[in-house]
């Protein structure tokens, strides 16, 4: 349905639609909170009505990767939970963006040990890493503002 | 005997050094708690025989371990906590295990929950129990390649299925 050669390649009307759809894609981003850990709660405050996530577009979590475009990987990957973390990632479709959050999916954190996996970029493409252990609501607004720019940037397929 | 435990005149001890005479290693009060050291070999029956008794009753295994003791021979241990409910009686029953022959028996037809503590010390420390209907790795992946909770296992050892190399 290739609609970009339609409209002839890379012109003003392409990047303009590029601009809107970018503008769409990224004040409604549907999370899928891939939770294991104690960045859950970080989580769950960053939800709530103080830090709110609603105003950036999003705060409905999709519990299942059909439906959701961005992966919230938060909380400490084990090796035996990481094949289950690949397939969820897999079965998302495109566009889709991984959020590393918290320093245990970054880089392991703390747990420098034969159970953690060293940071999930081993397994799957990561978009924003957000330190922290756990990362205060206001750094982990500041990723998803990152994350945004990112998506704003790209070149929309479509 | 000199024992490395304070004597103590406890019904237990007794009952089971009567039966099991030398399987009996030490026996005694380590700090407070019943401790008795057994052979490996004659655990299975003396766990029967705590549980099967009337007047024993031990109807509740609360917890199976091991340790790895690495310079000491013998080098691993593996203990066994026994519950008495009704009269509040604990004892500990510890079975020491050479590196070459680490191998027990399972006491999985005694106690079902030692189906997956019996796991866990196979996993973490590669103590073999025979007879025990689904040996595999609990907490770690399959094809992990060693056993982590030996002391001689660096911690931050790396595996090769994912992530950096050694």
């Amino acid at each position: 349905m290739a609609l970009r050669p339609m409209l002839g390649g890379d012109n003003f009307l392409t990047t303009r639609l590029d601009k809107v759809i970018a503008w769409s894609r990224k004040f409604s981003l549907f999370p899928y909170p891939f939770v294991t850990a104690c960045c859950g709660m970080e989580y769950m405050s960053v939800s709530s009505s103080h830090y709110d996530l609603d105003r950036f577009g999003a705060a409905f979590p999709r519990f299942t990767p059909r439906q959701a475009d961005l992966l919230l990987v938060v909380g400490t990957i084990s090796h035996k939970i990481a094949p289950i973390l690949k397939l969820v990632y897999d079965q998302m479709c495109e566009p889709k963006w991984v959020i590393a959050f918290g320093v245990c999916t970054c880089t392991g954190g703390f747990y420098d040990n034969y159970a953690t996996v060293q940071g999930i970029d081993t397994i799957i493409p990561v978009d924003v890493y957000i330190p922290g252990c756990p990362p205060r609501p206001e750094t982990v607004l500041q990723g998803l503002m990152l994350l945004q720019e990112k998506i704003a940037r790209q070149k929309q397929d479509y | 005997m000199s024992s490395i435990f304070d004597p103590v005149d406890n019904k237990t001890l007794k009952a089971i050094k009567e039966k099991f005479g030398d399987a009996v290693l030490e026996a005694g009060l380590d700090k407070g708690d019943l401790v008795a050291i057994v052979t490996a070999g004659s655990l299975h029956d003396i766990i029967a025989f705590l549980r099967d008794t009337p007047e024993l009753d031990f109807n509740m295994l609360a917890d199976l371990f091991g340790v790895d003791y690495l310079p000491r021979k013998p080098r691993f241990e593996v203990v066994y906590s026994l519950h008495c409910i009704e009269r509040n009686e604990r004892i500990r029953l510890r079975v020491q295990l050479n590196e070459k022959k680490c191998e027990m028996d399972t006491v999985t037809d005694l106690y079902p929950v030692a189906n997956w503590l019996e796991r866990e010390a196979w996993d973490m420390f590669g103590v073999v129990f025979r007879g025990h209907p689904n040996l595999k790795r609990l907490l770690m992946y399959e094809p992990f390649d060693g056993h982590p909770l030996r002391r001689d296992y660096p911690i931050n050892k790396r595996q090769p299925l994912i992530g950096p190399k050694n």
